[in-house]
């Protein structure tokens, strides 16, 4: 056989049959859906008097419109007759197709790709799809997940299927140590921002180098989680004794035996010498700064001691116009710095960075410290046990001592379907992955960063360094 | 010549590059159980102020572009969000065609799954089409069994995969398809779960199909 690469491997392991020279029908070892996205799929599935054909490869969250007040979770009521429906609605098919369900009041609810791999239930080898762009996410522990629409949804309940159009190999190296101060997300938003939003389209992208390796299971899932701004269709990461640990920690159904004998299949999970690659990218880890969003897509970042870029300078016309439509939107001037640019609210989450590892890089800044006067920010963990975890390893106290807000897990103001919303013209430091227009509120301006600098935007309310806080604190 | 072969109307252009799907279908539409009403959703933020009166200069809101059926993209077109009802959206104000340079992937596959017809076209064959359409009434003809994209004497070819064109104009049942292949899925299951029995993170069901009566 010729060499190939992982996500030929996983592509191959999954190929029920070979629809035409793009196509093929693809099986799902795991099916995850959300409260927005199905409804329409059921209701399809009811007309065509179809049935689920593998219930219980089913997992079903309401992750979306859940509210996130600090209250406990047995008391969150949804007010809102409309996302009330959607629960109860999502509630009724579950049960009716005896699907399993983390529903509003689940001590183990939370966002979908928070709740699944800390669970065990993402392995290597797997394919899991959902409706939602960042089933990207899966890849970080060696899985093969993409996200899809709701008529695929549907295909999926009623043959465990999908047609699947194959993708190109796109291999992204990054090798050195990053610097101190910075972390996985600041390194993903430098790709995004080198390779373009639309760089990886029609591309599985698999991250690899020494950088890569020394990342920790759940770093790897905040970059393979970002991929999709990108463009790309899904992230892949060999899996190594760091996705091995993770998943013996995680997975308790998993005895002894059976993860013997999945280790000696899950170490043929790689891209064989010689696999070609359509397209290479490098970078080294050394150029990677804490990285600040000025735009209005994820690509439009730049290090925090840069200055905003000149619709001038933008090359083409057209990259002229979108520039300068950014910066109108942002409410900022090509050419001025973005540190020190006065912020509103801190959103700590998401399913980019709502696990336990971003919760303790933020609380280690804002230990001790206070959050600015003008500022409103809010930590929102991404599933009930992680919120357990950091209440128990004290690191709520920590965030709450500083005037954050302490609250109740979901996908909140990643993309405010909920009530968390910012109101017109305020400005954000989010740790989420999406910087589009009213994405976070109508006229919400959103500046992506990681949880160490949304951390250190809380505490100075404005855009900051945090090397330069951090030594100010040492 | 059957409606789907052959879509001939208003084109406007909507030169924005990545077109996010939060942009064409915001958030606050999304809280539905079914698909009816997102007209008034697609592209909210552009077509409205926040007082919800109509922005005159918008292209669809400009009196030559209201019935428009085929919309003009920038690149990566429905990049962002997986969510359906941005297709959904766009179909129910009318739009039954986009012509953009690229279009996000998910995006891709939601607009064929409803048979919202997307065609590829290069950026410099775009600028000398919407040159052409504005001397003839912003029309565009596309056929479908030609392949072509014609304004007056301007043609261009384009390229859609077998599968995909039939899907447009014929409208196949993927499902049904699919289920046809169930034989084949079944045999693959049982060499899969017992070559990869750590795939299997949630208890299997029973055989049973859950079809309900």
């Amino acid at each position: 056989m010729p060499p190939r690469t992982l996500y030929k491997k996983l592509v191959d392991s999954h190929t029920v049959a070979v629809l035409d020279e793009q196509h093929v029908l693809l099986y799902a070892d795991l099916h995850i859906m959300n409260e927005y996205t199905s409804p329409q799929a059921f209701s399809s599935l009811r007309a065509a008097r179809r049935g689920v054909l593998r219930p219980r490869q089913q997992l079903a969250v309401v992750s979306h419109i859940i509210l996130t007040h600090p209250v406990s979770v047995a008391q969150r009521v949804i007010l809102d007759p409309a996302s009330a429906l959607q629960a109860s609605n999502l509630k009724r098919n579950c049960r009716e197709f005896g699907i399993k369900l983390f529903d509003t009041n689940h001590e183990q609810q939370g966002i979908e790709h928070i709740i699944a791999p800390e669970h065990g239930w993402i392995r290597p080898g797997m394919v899991v799809l959902c409706g939602d762009s960042h089933t990207t996410t899966y890849g970080a522990l060696g899985a093969l997940g993409f996200g899809v629409g709701t008529s695929e949804v549907e295909h999926i309940l009623a043959t465990q299927t999908l047609v699947y159009r194959l993708a190109q190999d796109l291999r992204i190296r990054v090798d050195g140590v990053l610097p101190v101060g910075t972390s996985v997300k600041d390194l993903i938003l430098l790709i995004i921002a080198r390779v373009g939003a639309q760089g990886a389209r029609g591309y599985a992208v698999e991250f690899a180098g020494s950088t890569i390796a020394a990342l920790s299971a759940e770093a790897r899932m905040t970059l393979c989680n970002m991929a999709v701004e990108a463009g790309a269709r899904a992230a892949l990461i060999r899996p190594d004794q760091t996705t091995y640990d993770y998943i013996r920690e995680k997975a308790q159904d998993l005895g002894e035996q059976d993860f013997a004998q999945a280790l000696g299949d899950w170490r043929q999970l790689y891209s064989d010498e010689g696999a070609v690659f359509a397209v290479e990218h490098v970078f080294a880890a050394q150029e990677v700064a804490p990285f600040v969003t000025w735009g209005t897509s994820p690509d439009q970042a730049i290090a925090v001691n840069a200055l905003i870029p000149d619709p001038l300078l933008a090359g083409d016309a057209h990259a002229a116009a979108a520039t300068a439509q950014a910066l109108q939107y942002m409410g900022l001037s090509a050419g001025s710095a973005i540190a020190g640019l006065p912020i509103d609210r801190v959103f700590i989450g998401s399913c980019t960075n709502g696990r336990i590892e971003d919760l303790r890089i933020a609380a280690a800044i804002v230990k001790g410290q206070q959050v600015a006067p003008a500022v409103r920010a809010m930590v929102v963990p991404g599933s009930g046990a992680v919120r357990r975890q950091a209440e128990q390893e004290g690191l709520a106290a920590i965030f709450i001592a500083a005037g954050f807000e302490w609250r109740q897990p979901g996908c909140s103001m990643c993309l405010a379907m909920n009530d968390d919303v910012l109101a017109p013209g305020e400005r954000c430091a989010s740790t989420t992955n999406r910087n589009f227009e009213g994405r976070q509120g109508r006229g919400g301006r959103t500046h992506l960063m990681s949880p160490a600098m949304a951390a250190a935007a809380a505490l100075s309310g404005c855009i900051s360094d945090v090397r330069t806080l951090e030594k100010q604190h040492v | 010549m059957s409606e789907h072969k052959r879509i001939e109307g208003i084109a406007a252009p909507l030169l924005i590059d990545n077109l996010d799907t939060d942009q064409i279908m915001p958030k606050q539409f999304l809280r539905t159980i079914t698909k009816e009403g997102l007209d008034r959703g697609a592209l909210f933020d552009l077509r409205f102020h926040p007082d919800g009166g109509t922005k005159p200069d918008f292209v669809l809101n400009r009196p030559e572009y209201k019935d428009a059926r085929i919309l003009v993209g920038g690149a990566n077109f429905g990049c962002g969000s997986s969510r359906e009802h941005a297709v959904w959206g766009l179909q129910q104000l009318g739009v039954e065609a986009v012509i953009a340079p690229s279009f996000g992937e998910i995006f891709f596959s939601n607009a064929l799954n409803n048979r919202l017809l997307l065609i590829v076209l290069e950026q410099e064959q775009i600028a000398l089409l919407l040159q052409a359409s504005a001397l003839n009434g912003h029309r565009l003809l596309i056929d479908l069994e030609q392949m072509q994209l014609s304004c007056g004497s301007l043609a261009f070819p384009f390229t859609l995969a077998e599968r995909h064109r039939k899907m447009i104009v014929e409208g196949l049942d993927m499902v049904g398809a699919t289920l046809q292949l169930l034989p084949e899925i079944v045999a693959f299951e049982k060499r899969h779960a017992a070559a990869s029995p750590w795939a299997r993170v949630l208890p299997m069901d029973e055989g049973n199909h859950g079809q309900i009566a």
